[in-house]
């Protein structure tokens, strides 16, 4: 009986999704109908300029701003896992967890009305002019990863023996090797596990992106939103099938990845 | 002096990405509107000192236009996260029950559509929804109905994609829950005699309850200020704050008022935000010593070492 | 008298509201194995975190080899320490683990190779090179963990609980290899542990902790037969405390029918059960006569409860060759004068 509910459920998951990838494989013009197996539609992708313009922008950002959601999130989650307690630690706790639980309307208002006063004052004190675009998006996804990758850094390392870094120092390791040979390879799977999800965030990201983003600054998923206000395409279908598949691809190495990582601390178990 | 460095520079910029820019939309929800780029006066300037208004904030309470958004908000929030509880329940369940090595691939069907790609789902349901599309075509076909619904575009659609969305926020924190109960209490409820119904009635389901309120506020939070799904699926009036909002910013270039919205959705959802915080810590508090039996990935190392 | 390899002089630390360690005094000579002896918060773990760098005491002094080392960092002082959860790197492997802070150190390889071979022969460990922490049983983790510390060769190791995650099947023994690892390095051990047995069993001199104080401090035996303490008698194994009204004489009175007569005046006395024998008739100033009250059997004897005519109740230990008395019969006990052990508070 409890089988029944699961299968049901994981029906309801997955079900349009792989209906969505089947028919990005039908040669008719109208979505979700059959007009026999044709790659047509992933041609039409591929020679549309403005889609694959879009795409290479959100990718850089993506990958830009996951990087440096883990530089500072892993600080981040550092500190929150081993400094016990100081000054501000409250508000510090607060302000890395607040990306997590605004509302997306509230952060992409918030950061553009940031990101405006700071063009008023930068042209008003320097007479630059600072236009909005990819990189106001880039900072605004570093920041909601930021605070993702702080959770998941923070998670492994109170899933840690203290005494690990403790015993690495009574061998004789300076705080910056204990760090280098003790702590990172540790928090390594949280690492990566944090940047692919600072990644997938940044490219399905719409809300945020509209806000902050300028003219120059149209990321894959605004385009995709603007088509799909007018309805479904059999390019977007088709533009689903190759997400779908990239991010099974990158999944999947994670998996592989973290999985080596963890399997080599779990055999006896 | 080391510690310092470390925390320096993500404190530094929380302060100026998150600290700062909810303070100023604070202050802009307090400004007067204005012809110009960016559309208002700021509520506090050099030259004429106060020149804020509460109009803004007075034009939430006393429009019932943005009045019932909120509210209309709130209901699709409670109900979209009702009905993700109702689906996590079995399928959290399941994966309780499945056998031990079974448990981490499940679990990851579950999330894996999280990892799709959210507009793409979407797009899914827009095509399987719509007039022609593939769920009128089997109502039709199989003789349910005579003709196509107008499913696109309504409540339904929209109730769809939200628990399409969010369903796998509910399972993780529900399924977590269940993996932590001693299985001996509910052996122990069978060996005084209950019914496995009643086993789950008055043992797995109240000792779940923390799990299942955290799974209902991850639902609830995000859903109570969402743009993007009842923008695509929901009919026209299915006017949300979200959508409100968007409005007033990117078509009347209103900025104090969305602001001011922004602001108001934000006062709402501080009691669950903070409830939700509440029912996390207390749950990874209580997660940390039991070894997960979410299979052998943990590596065993870690046990937290008891010291003092 | 040769110079003391640790020395401790009126430590104390403070966390928050309670006094974890009050101006606590201590000495451990070189090549001596102390066990450092206490209930859960006497303060003993936090005296070993000192010692070793992580916590920093508020008063006193740390002095090493006569070197005063409390302000030194935990990996400049040339202290190890065994951690109670073995704290084994679990993405190294075994070699890598042990060669862990020959490498710190700065160590040529294949001096460091040689001494990893050295020190996994040393607890039978050869051939388990490359395997992973998790691929080890908890005997073995707990060998790997004492090597690790013990290949830097310092003359001061300290051990959180080093038994304490062991089946007690395997910590009897793994006890005695901690020993005889011990002699064969000569290094000095501090070890912290709850277990009085395992303290008396493998200790020079056994320190007990109570309330962040010293309350005793000496060879195991002296500590079993004159404890000082009631706190001390009661904490090493089982103990009969005997309270009694001195008489001018210099005789006390313990109940009806119970005079001791002990070698001096104290508020009260120990006892031990196995001390205390059967016999025909109770002596009159050494020996009482009782009512068996329970009866349970231990393997290598006979522990009775019994009942004092005051109402007193003690534990005397009986030989497993005698038959058991019947419950409700009438025991006269005696004891050697000189087993009754003066308690100072």
């Amino acid at each position: 009986m409890r089988r029944i509910g699961l299968v049901l459920g994981l029906a309801f998951l997955w079900l349009p999704i792989l209906l969505l990838v089947g028919y990005a494989f039908s040669a008719d013009r109208i979505p979700f109908q059959w007009g026999g197996f044709s790659l047509r539609w992933f041609r039409a992708l591929a020679a549309n300029g403005r889609m694959l313009e879009a795409a290479w922008l959100s990718l850089r950002i993506a990958a830009g701003a996951a990087t440096l959601a883990v530089l500072l999130g892993g600080m981040a989650g550092w500190v929150l896992a081993r400094h016990g307690r100081f000054r501000g630690r409250a508000l510090f706790g607060a302000l890395a967890g607040a990306p997590l639980v605004l509302p997306e309307v509230v952060t992409g208002l918030s950061l553009l009305l940031l990101f405006v006063v700071l063009q008023g004052a930068a042209e008003a004190a320097f007479g630059w002019q600072l236009g909005r675009g990819a990189t106001t998006v880039l900072l605004a996804h570093a920041t909601l990863g930021l605070a993702y990758v702080a959770v998941v850094v923070q998670a492994r390392l109170a899933g840690l023996d203290p005494a690990l870094e403790e015993a690495a120092a009574d061998l004789g390791a300076a705080p910056f090797t204990v760090f280098r040979t003790v702590t990172l390879p540790l928090i390594a799977p949280a690492l990566v596990a944090g940047w692919l999800l600072a990644f997938t965030l940044s490219l399905d990201d719409v809300v945020v992106a509209s806000f902050v983003s300028g003219p120059a600054g149209t990321t894959l998923p605004m385009l995709v939103f603007s088509q799909l206000r007018v309805g479904l395409t059999p390019e977007i279908n088709a533009l689903a099938a190759v997400i779908l598949a990239l991010a099974g691809l990158l999944l999947g190495l994670a998996a592989v990845i973290l999985g080596r990582n963890g399997r080599g601390g779990a055999r006896a178990g | 002096m080391r510690r310092f460095l470390v925390l320096l520079p993500p404190f530094a910029w929380l302060l100026a990405l998150v600290a700062a820019p909810v303070a100023i939309l604070a202050g802009i929800a307090l400004s007067q509107g204005a012809p110009g780029v960016p559309p208002f006066l700021p509520p506090v300037s050099l030259a004429a000192g106060w020149q804020g208004t509460l109009e803004n904030i007075l034009t939430l309470v006393q429009d019932g236009y943005y009045a019932g958004s909120f509210l209309r908000s709130l209901v699709v929030a409670g109900v979209s996260a009702a009905l993700c509880l109702g689906l996590a329940y079995p399928v959290a369940l399941g994966i309780a029950a499945a056998r031990e090595g079974w448990r981490v691939p499940l679990l990851a069907m579950v999330l894996l559509p999280f990892w799709t790609g959210f507009l793409p789902r979407l797009g899914a349901w827009i095509g399987l929804l719509r007039d022609g599309g593939w769920v009128n075509g089997v109502l039709t076909g199989l003789g349910v109905t005579a003709g196509p619904l107008p499913l696109l575009y309504s409540d339904a659609a929209m109730y769809l994609g939200m628990v399409h969305a969010y369903l796998p926020f509910a399972v993780l924190p529900l399924t977590a829950t269940l993996l932590r109960r001693d299985l001996a209490v509910e052996e122990a409820a069978a060996d005084l005699g209950a019914s496995p119904w009643v086993v789950f009635r008055t043992v797995t389901l109240p000792l779940s309850l923390p799990g299942a309120a955290a799974a209902f506020l991850l639902v609830f939070i995000p859903a109570a200020g969402e743009f993007v799904i009842p923008e695509l699926l929901g009919p026209p009036e299915a006017l949300l704050v979200g959508r409100v909002l968007w409005a007033e910013f990117f078509q009347n270039r209103d900025w104090p008022l969305a602001a001011a919205l922004a602001v108001a959705l934000l006062v709402l959802l501080i009691a669950p935000i903070r409830l939700f915080q509440r029912l996390d810590e207390g749950g990874s508090r209580r997660g940390a010593s039991p070894p997960s039996r979410v299979g052998g990935t943990a590596a065993d190392g870690r046990r937290p070492g008891v010291l003092r | 008298m040769a110079e003391a390899l640790l020395r401790l002089e009126g430590v104390t630390k403070r966390f928050g509201a309670t006094l974890a360690l009050d101006a606590l005094s201590l000495e451990v000579m070189p090549g001596e194995f102390v066990a450092l002896l206490g209930g859960s918060g006497s303060g003993k773990s936090t005296l070993l975190r000192i010692v070793a760098g992580f916590e920093a005491a508020e008063a006193g002094r740390v002095l090493l080899q006569g070197r005063d080392i409390g302000a030194l960092p935990p990996h400049a002082r040339p202290v190890s320490m065994v951690f109670q959860s073995y704290a084994l790197f679990p993405h190294l492997t075994v070699f890598h683990n042990v060669a862990y802070g020959l490498r710190r150190d700065g160590v040529a390889r294949p001096e460091i190779a040689r001494r990893v071979a050295e020190a996994l022969a040393m607890v039978g460990l050869e051939g388990f090179e490359a395997r992973k922490p998790a691929q080890l049983s908890g005997g073995q983790r707990q060998r790997v963990a004492l090597v690790r510390s013990l290949v830097k060769r310092p003359p001061l190791l300290l051990l959180d609980e080093p038994l304490g995650a062991l089946d007690a099947g395997l910590r009897e023994r793994t006890g005695l290899e901690l020993r005889a690892l011990q002699r064969a390095t000569g290094a000095g051990f501090v070890m912290v542990t709850h277990d009085q047995a395992e303290a008396l069993a493998l200790a020079d001199r056994v320190a007990v902790l109570q309330e962040g104080r010293l309350a005793q401090y000496g060879p195991p035996q002296v500590l079993y037969e004159r404890p000082a303490t009631r706190h001390v008698a009661e904490f090493l194994g089982a103990a009969n405390i005997l309270e009694g009204r001195a008489r001018p004489d210099g005789a006390v009175e313990c109940g009806a029918g119970c005079l001791l007569r002990p070698p001096r005046a104290a508020p009260a006395y120990a006892l031990r059960p196995e001390r205390i024998r059967l016999v025909a008739q109770a002596p009159a100033e050494k020996g009482v006569t009782a009512r068996l009250k329970d009866l349970a059997y231990r393997g290598d004897g006979w522990l009775a409860m019994v009942a004092l005519p005051g109402g007193a109740e003690w534990r005397v230990a009986l030989p497993a060759d005698a038959a058991p008395p019947a419950p409700g019969a009438a025991l006269s006990l005696a004891w050697a004068a000189e087993s009754l052990a003066p308690l100072d508070a």
